[in-house]
């Protein structure tokens, strides 16, 4: 709708900026400044509170260390700078979803500064500068409902209210709304890797937001910028962003005035609309919050929390592809999660000395074993690493199929047999006699009985017509189970047939 | 022996001190329960007078007197060692500001705005008093939000004081020190976050205590100024304070500003004799702040600090000059720092889920009409000053630099223990208990009160006032000020002060007011109030 030509006209004129706000919350088992357990979707209205997350006289906070750990982490793995002391500040504003009339959060101490992401985009890979990531409390959720007597109302559920929240901002080197999805899907790896948050964005876990400005190509004074929210998937990001740009560059084409604003992203209708004007920017009058004393990062707490931070999804590509000789396209479906990439590694060093390749293994992670998870998605064993197959057995399933001895339909039908058992599928393989039949003589033997049960097919041979002995093989793959190797049927059955052939012509 | 069926006799249970009272639990002379109703039907009798007290429930105090006399019961019965195990303030009335949790019960914190709230949760120092076995009796009047010097910023109305019924007990804790002046109750709890446990304790003649910052948990008081409010104890003599310090202090997980500092077990053994307190007093350097003798200062308060820093000398203290340099500037931080912390304590009271809420159209326009309606005259300028002073573009000119005077105020302090002074001595409050309505029209003339008290706060240093003299017939009171944690250090040179004036003639003058009130013919402190017709502000 917006720009005539589309967003590739308004990109030759204007380029964006975009710098992109994310918040996420925390994995933790209790609140940012109670003990309250973290809510879960099916929990009641107001039913994970107390004196604290409820605002109530006389309440005070205490610091949730684990929250504190995972920003801190988060931060390391952005490659962010930690203070050697940090503390918290008020954040006062006046609204029925914040029970003290201030937000506790950081100001100019955040716990993290100054990182990088790196991360790929159809144009290649890009690095985004991470101006800072800190920690505070959500506020609580507000519903509005239409109550029985048909009034309509706004309640208040304080179970969100106090939870863990870290919120991470980009500096504004986001050029293209592709790159702002990007960004994110990466953010949220690397979120998941570090185990900081479960980051659903359908969920309210992970939420994005973006301040959007474009200038004249060329140009490098900034222009207005405009805050969108309310982008709740991926797909939603890219789309509201481009409206944007678009919406934008048709307004400065016009010689419109843009208004510093924040927009909220209707996805059923596809645009951005007003939800409040900024031109008189908030005083939120942020001073240290005397409740809590200075936090100071002892270099040892640091030292254990660094040690913890498992590798992350970008390295992890980069050596599948450098090392391990993966294409980019299966570098990129492992690292997907830190359960896959690290399943698919045991598998990997389990195989060592084996027939099994890591390419091999790969396409059995991503493939087979992936398909098995995903049919019991929602079960306790819906999950790459919680199948009850672990690596080394896959690793050994693989290294039977790479060294010829069970066909690759056989190993599959071991695997799902040992999905369902629990019994290891190498021992699947023995126990049902999934592998091949090695050995001639065998194979003669079910040769023979096949060429004795169906003489007109051999008569048919005889008289000449060789696409009998295509039956006949079929007919011994039918008998083997598929234990046999097709080309060794072939020859046994044919060096029979030729064999009698010359007997008879003799 | 006490008679136990003379109501006389019984009554006069309330004049003893804790620790008396406390003997006398232990071998049976008295029960719990008859120490509660001692209490009880003084403060109904008496309370009309002084509107010292906001909320008594009668029910419920003699159910837990009761409790207390079980247990008491069964230590007696297993033996000497049982009974010794008991806190020393094991079936003690205990009366609490009104601004500190207890569980199902009010808080109003002198407040229009918390009427009708009822806290869901026991403060920290409750549940030390509780688990101490103490009885509490009730909550006792204060300014909104322990924001005043006289009590007179109660949304209930004034309290009096009971050296004469026509003047403020002081504040913001008037409730508590008046309480415990008129032997409505043997101990009390307050909060002083600028004086508001001290001052009102120098103009009611009791002892006073505001502890080191972090020495006792703030968990469950409503707060004023979180870096600055402290609770801490009222009672007749430093014996009883220290026993009540004792039961509250230390270390809570619930309060990250609660220190990991232990709690002397000294607290509990004060010496009772006169001599052996005096004698702590040998050789003991007292600083004397020039800076504390301020312009304005009645000469009579004057007098008498002096006549109790000589006693001091004369009984073997080392008293010398000392400077604290940044005293003048004291009072200007405070009106920063305080108020700005509380504009953002305060904002939770919007009328949403608890207290006060009225109702005037859409969410903007309930909480201005809540608040407009809730809060009172001084809490609000409170609230502008502080809002005022951590606006964008004035919080470095105001709350910045406050922030640094602070810690030059702190630096005072330091320098003066590093000369190797033990404590310092000065006046509490610079005049005696003044009219009510003297000082209401004046905000900066109320705040001027509290001079001596302010650096104390703001160092985060304990403090004390213990009774020294009268003049003009009313109290005077000497404060003590120590290092950090140094409270039984000046515990025990409050109680040598406290022996050295033992025979003092004014010791033995009662509070003149309580006659008046004993009869019940005392009009209300409102009453009075109204009749200056000062009482509609």
């Amino acid at each position: 709708m917006p720009y005539p030509g589309g967003l590739e006209a308004a990109l030759t004129r204007y380029e964006p900026v975009i710098g992109i706000e994310v918040h996420a919350q925390l994995r933790t088992a209790s609140k940012m400044f109670c003990g309250c357990a973290v809510a879960g979707d099916d929990a009641a209205p107001n039913t994970r509170t107390c004196p604290v997350c409820l605002g109530l006289p006389g309440a005070l906070p205490v610091i949730n260390r684990r929250a504190v750990e995972l920003v801190l982490a988060t931060g390391m793995a952005l490659g962010a700078t930690v203070p050697p002391a940090t503390r918290w500040d008020r954040k006062n504003y006046v609204y029925p979803d914040l029970p003290k009339g201030y937000q506790i959060s950081q100001y100019d101490l955040p716990l993290a500064s100054d990182g990088l992401l790196t991360f790929d985009t159809s144009a290649g890979e890009r690095t985004v500068r991470i101006r800072r990531a800190h920690l505070e409390e959500d506020t609580a959720r507000l519903v509005h409902a239409t109550l029985p007597d048909g009034r309509n109302a706004s309640l208040v559920d304080f179970d969100r209210s106090g939870m863990p929240l870290m919120e991470i901002v980009t500096e504004p080197d986001v050029r293209s709304a592709e790159e702002a999805r990007r960004y994110a899907e990466e953010l949220q790896r690397v979120l998941r890797y570090v185990g900081a948050s479960d980051a659903e964005m359908e969920r309210g876990q992970m939420r994005v937001e973006a301040n959007v400005s474009l200038r004249p190509r060329g140009s490098v004074a900034l222009g207005t910028r405009v805050e969108v929210k309310n982008m709740n998937s991926f797909r939603s990001v890219e789309r509201a962003i481009a409206f944007e740009i678009e919406r934008q560059a048709a307004a400065l084409d016009a010689g419109e005035a843009l208004r510093q604003q924040t927009r909220g992203w209707d996805e059923a209708r596809g645009v951005t609309y007003v939800m409040r004007d900024k031109e008189d920017s908030e005083d939120y009058r942020y001073f240290p919050e005397p409740d809590l004393p200075p936090l100071r990062t002892d270099p040892a707490w640091l030292a254990g929390i660094r040690a913890r931070i498992p590798e992350l999804p970008a390295s992890r590509r980069a050596r599948y592809v450098g090392t391990l000789g993966l294409s980019p396209h299966d570098a990129g479906i492992l690292t997907s999660t830190r359960e896959t990439s690290d399943f698919f590694e045991a598998a990997v060093a389990a195989a060592e000395g084996s027939a099994a390749t890591p390419k091999a293994i790969a396409n059995w992670v991503a493939g087979e074993l992936a398909r098995l998870a995903n049919a019991a998605a929602g079960t306790p064993r819906g999950r790459i690493d919680r199948t009850g197959i672990g690596p080394a057995e896959l690793a050994a399933l693989v290294a039977l199929v790479e060294d010829g001895r069970v066909s690759g339909t056989n190993a599959k039908e071991a695997l799902a047999v040992a999905f369902e058992t629990g019994e290891a599928p190498a021992a699947v393989v023995e126990a049902r006699g999934l592998g091949r039949i090695a050995d001639d003589d065998a194979l003669g033997v079910e040769v023979d009985a096949v060429l004795a049960a169906n003489p007109a097919a051999v008569a048919d041979y005889r008289a000449g017509r060789p696409q009998a002995a295509g039956f006949l093989v079929g007919q011994v793959m039918r008998r083997t189970q598929g234990r046999a190797d097709a080309v060794v049927v072939r020859e046994v059955l044919l060096a029979r047939l030729d064999a009698t052939v010359a007997e008879e012509d003799r | 022996m006490i008679d136990r069926d003379d109501p006389i006799v019984t009554t006069d249970l309330a004049r003893l001190p804790a620790h008396a009272m406390a003997a006398a639990l232990r071998t049976g002379e008295a029960s719990a329960t008859e120490l509660a109703a001692a209490h009880l039907d003084r403060i109904e009798t008496e309370d009309g007078g002084l509107h010292a007290w906001l909320h008594v429930d009668r029910a419920g105090v003699t159910a837990a007197a009761r409790e207390s006399d079980v247990v008491l019961a069964r230590a007696r019965a297993d033996g000497p060692a049982a009974l010794a195990g008991l806190h020393p303030l094991h079936g003690i009335p205990v009366a609490l500001k009104d601004l500190i949790s207890v569980r199902g019960g009010p808080v109003t914190a002198g407040s229009r705005i918390l009427a009708g709230y009822r806290a869901p949760y026991d403060a920290h120092v409750t549940e030390r008093l509780r688990s101490a076995g103490a009885v509490i009796l009730g909550k006792t009047n204060m300014d909104e939000f322990a924001m005043g010097s006289s009590t007179e910023h109660s949304a209930y109305g004034p309290t009096a004081n009971p050296w004469d019924l026509e003047r403020v007990p002081g504040g913001s804790s008037g409730g508590s020190a008046a309480a415990v002046a008129a032997h409505h109750a043997p101990v009390a709890l307050g909060t002083d976050t600028g004086g508001s446990i001290r001052q009102p304790a120098s103009h009611c003649g009791v002892v006073g205590m505001k502890p080191t910052y972090g020495r006792v948990s703030r968990y469950g008081i409503v707060a004023f100024a979180s870096s600055l409010d402290q609770v801490g104890p009222f009672a007749r003599d430093v014996r009883d304070a220290a026993a009540l310090l004792h039961a509250i202090a230390g270390r809570d997980d619930r309060d990250s500003t609660s220190a990991p500092v232990p709690v002397p077990d000294g607290l509990l053994s004060l010496p009772a004799s006169d001599d052996e307190a005096a004698s702590a007093l040998r050789g003991v350097r007292l600083g004397l702040p020039r800076e504390y003798f301020v312009e304005g200062m009645e000469p009579g308060v004057a007098a008498v600090v002096r006549e109790a820093v000589d006693g001091l000398r004369s009984a073997g203290a080392i008293v010398e000059e000392v400077s604290l340099p940044h005293t003048d500037y004291g009072l200007a931080t405070y009106y920063i720092v305080a108020p700005a912390e509380a504009s953002a304590n305060l904002a939770r009271y919007d009328g949403i889920r608890y207290g006060l809420s009225v109702r005037d159209g859409d969410v903007l326009a309930d909480y201005l009409a809540t608040r407009g309606r809730g809060f009172g005259p001084e809490v609000k300028r409170r609230i502008i000053l502080g809002t005022y002073a951590l606006s964008a573009g004035y919080y470095d000119a105001f709350y910045g630099t406050a922030q640094k005077v602070r810690t030059l105020i702190r630096a005072d302090f330091d320098a003066v223990w590093a000369s190797g002074v033990d404590a310092v001595v000065a006046p509490t409050s610079p005049g005696v208990a003044w009219r009510f309505g003297e000082k209401l029209d004046d905000p900066v003339a109320m705040y001027l009160t509290d001079v001596c008290t302010l650096p104390v706060n703001m160092a985060g240093l304990p403090g004390i006032s213990v009774p020294a003299g009268l003049s003009g017939g009313l109290p005077v009171g000497l404060q003590l000020i120590g290092r950090p944690w140094g409270e039984l250090e000046l515990l025990r040179l409050a109680r040598g002060h406290e022996a050295v004036t033992a025979a003092a003639a004014w010791r033995t003058v009662e509070p003149p007011g309580l006659a008046a009130l004993r009869a019940g013919e005392a009009p209300t402190p409102a009453e009075r109030v109204a009749a200056l017709g000062a009482g509609d502000r």
